[in-house]
């Protein structure tokens, strides 16, 4: 494939009755970016990162997401994506084997391809002794990785991180970034909301939405530029507030 | 269809996992039908009676030793005035009072007729209607017996005398009326309800609660895999838990299987669906368990109530006799029944069957519509 952009947005617009959640927005993320999709609380993130992978019908504008149409096929977008959302989305009533079971299945791979896979990243991670708990008696941090890995079983081209290191300490924070890093470097798209600015700092590109628009997007070194100050922190505060 | 078998083993796993659902499973039949059909009991014993006698007479004292031989009355009192004993009724220390008039016996030689009075406490009508048909039950025996002795002592009168009328009723399908045959498989019905109803409702709404529904929403399981994959276990498990208390109520209570159990069989597996059905559509309207439970129990309750198992239908006014037409509980109880205990097969069953088909397809309709992946 030629395409160079992951994903293209123009004009996204949704709107609940009066109210516009997401206002226009525009914007493209490059095949192997990290993107980082920042904004306050309600600034309408997570309804267009809905918008994006398919579980939300955009009001007006266009958006074509892993070279698919998000009206026409949200299906096929879905099978080209992961997503691991600030809720944590394993199951953890089963182990971790079993849940890397239930989503490579769906995902239709095969038993052998799972098995496979599932002990690449338990290897990685190095929690062969941890690998039939179950999922609900671990920290969470350990939940993130796994959630995280498991959502990247498939394959994806894209992958989309709702809040991915709420409530995590600094030390599994980095751990993690560090595993976002190396999926990045294989060419994964990596598309990440946060509300951390020092993760912030760490991505390839970043917008900033407020009030449903988008009101930055460049390279954190070029937005500290841009608003003369020496963070990335500096530089939300002052759009935040308007 | 391997997408299907992946969703339903999930589900199989976090069943069994679950710590409370073996005992649901296994424990829930057992008790309930041990309690319920032994408690949920038409039969109306030890009523306690005041009779006042104001003859004294043989013939008086005839009637009341026939009470007291009964096993349904206790009788107390037998020399209570009419004063007492509407104040130990109005205690609820009695269930009836009977009056024998002065002149009794006089009067039934004398005038060939006589009056008694019967006064019983209604609060629950139910075991009144009961206590009365008891009560009349003696009194007409008795009435037979003097008419005899009168005729004895008058045959001239022959032609004068009342025409007996004996009945002999004979209860068919069920012909010691042993309530327990009666109520165990509406009872088994009651329990197939709930527990596919509510797991399948809570099931669901339970995946929204955690987040687990909206990683679903992103994968590309396909809509009908997804719904079969939830439903499918619950189905399986209300089809086990059925035959699991159709055993209990043969072992325990010797309910008799008259009919063919693939009747059964094949009616419960589109009645599960209505069931199923409204669980899931419950499920895509509510966001939280506790409002799934609180909307699930308000239809169980009415269904119950308006089911025919405690009271029977025919009874009903016609309004609400109408409501029960939209009642699949209603429809099971009938099946099971006419199956088990009258031996009917399956085209005695038909009109039932083709109603529970409707309901059920209406229902998944409904469910498969409103569940949306995208919003």
């Amino acid at each position: 494939m030629k395409r160079e952009h992951s994903i293209s947005v123009k004009n996204l617009t949704k709107k609940f009755g009066d109210f516009t959640a997401v206002d226009a927005i525009s914007f493209t993320v490059k095949k192997g970016e990290i993107f980082g999709f920042l904004g306050a609380n309600g600034a309408g993130k997570t309804t267009a990162m809905k918008m994006l992978i398919g579980i939300s019908k955009p009001t007006s504008g266009e958006a074509e997401v892993a070279g698919f149409d998000v009206y026409k096929s949200t299906e096929k977008i879905k099978k080209n994506i992961g997503y691991m959302s600030q809720k944590f989305a394993l199951y953890d009533d089963l182990t971790v084997r079993e849940n890397a079971q239930f989503f490579g299945g769906i995902y239709g791979l095969s038993k052998k391809v799972i098995k496979e896979r599932t002990q690449a990243f338990i290897s990685e991670l190095g929690i062969d002794d941890i690998a039939d708990h179950l999922v609900g008696s671990l920290p969470l941090g350990w939940k993130q990785k796994l959630a995280f890995s498991v959502a990247l079983l498939h394959r994806p081209q894209i992958i989309f991180l709702d809040e991915p290191t709420g409530g995590v300490d600094p030390i599994t924070r980095r751990q993690f970034w560090e595993m976002i890093y190396k999926q990045a470097h294989q060419g994964t798209t990596i598309f990440v909301t946060t509300h951390y600015m020092d993760e912030a700092e760490y991505c390839d590109r970043v917008s900033i939405m407020v009030a449903g628009k988008i009101e930055a997007l460049d390279s954190p070194e070029n937005l500290r530029k841009q608003f003369a100050v020496n963070s990335m922190n500096e530089v939300f505060l002052k759009l935040a507030r308007g | 269809m391997k997408t299907i078998l992946i969703i339903v083993q999930k589900e199989f796993k976090q069943i069994f996992r679950n710590k409370a659902m073996l005992p649901i499973i296994f424990l829930m039949p057992i008790i309930q039908i041990l309690i319920l059909s032994n408690a949920a009991t038409f039969e109306v014993k030890d009523i306690r009676l005041a009779i006042i006698d104001n003859d004294k007479t043989s013939y008086s004292r005839d009637l009341i030793s026939k009470f007291n031989a009964s096993s349904y009355f206790i009788v107390s009192g037998e020399s209570a005035s009419q004063k007492q004993a509407q104040q130990s009724i109005q205690k609820g220390n009695i269930d009836a009072i009977i009056e024998i008039p002065k002149y009794f016996e006089r009067d039934l030689i004398k005038d060939k007729t006589g009056s008694i009075s019967v006064q019983i406490d209604a609060i629950n009508g139910a075991t009144a209607g009961v206590a009365n048909g008891y009560i009349t039950q003696i009194i007409q025996s008795f009435n037979t017996k003097i008419i005899t002795d009168l005729q004895a002592y008058q045959p001239k009168n022959k032609n004068q005398s009342l025409k007996m009328i004996r009945f002999n009723p004979a209860f068919w399908y069920n012909q010691t009326l042993d309530y327990k045959t009666f109520m165990v498989p509406g009872i088994i019905v009651i329990l197939v309800t709930m527990i596919t109803f509510f797991l399948s409702g809570m099931n669901i709404v339970r995946e929204k609660e955690i987040g687990t529904l909206e990683q679903m929403n992103v994968t590309p399981i396909k809509k009908y895999q997804f719904i079969i994959g939830k439903l499918l276990p619950f189905w399986i498990l209300g089809i086990f838990i059925l035959f699991f208390g159709m055993n209990i109520g043969r072992f325990l209570f010797h309910v008799p299987l008259l009919g063919n159990p693939a009747v059964i069989l094949l009616f419960s597996s589109i009645y599960i669906l209505v069931f199923l059905g409204m669980g899931f559509l419950i499920s895509n309207f509510t966001e939280t368990q506790q409002q799934a439970m609180f909307i699930a129990w308000f239809f169980v309750v009415i269904f119950i109530l308006m089911s025919g198992l405690f009271t029977p239908i025919e009874s009903m006014p016609v309004w609400a006799q109408k409501i029960t037409e939209f009642n699949p509980v209603r429809y099971f109880i009938e099946v099971i029944r006419l199956v088990m205990l009258k031996g009917s097969g399956f085209y005695d069953i038909l009109p039932q069957m083709i109603k529970i088909t409707i309901y059920a397809l209406i229902m998944n309709t409904l469910a498969v519509v409103s569940y949306r992946k995208t919003t």
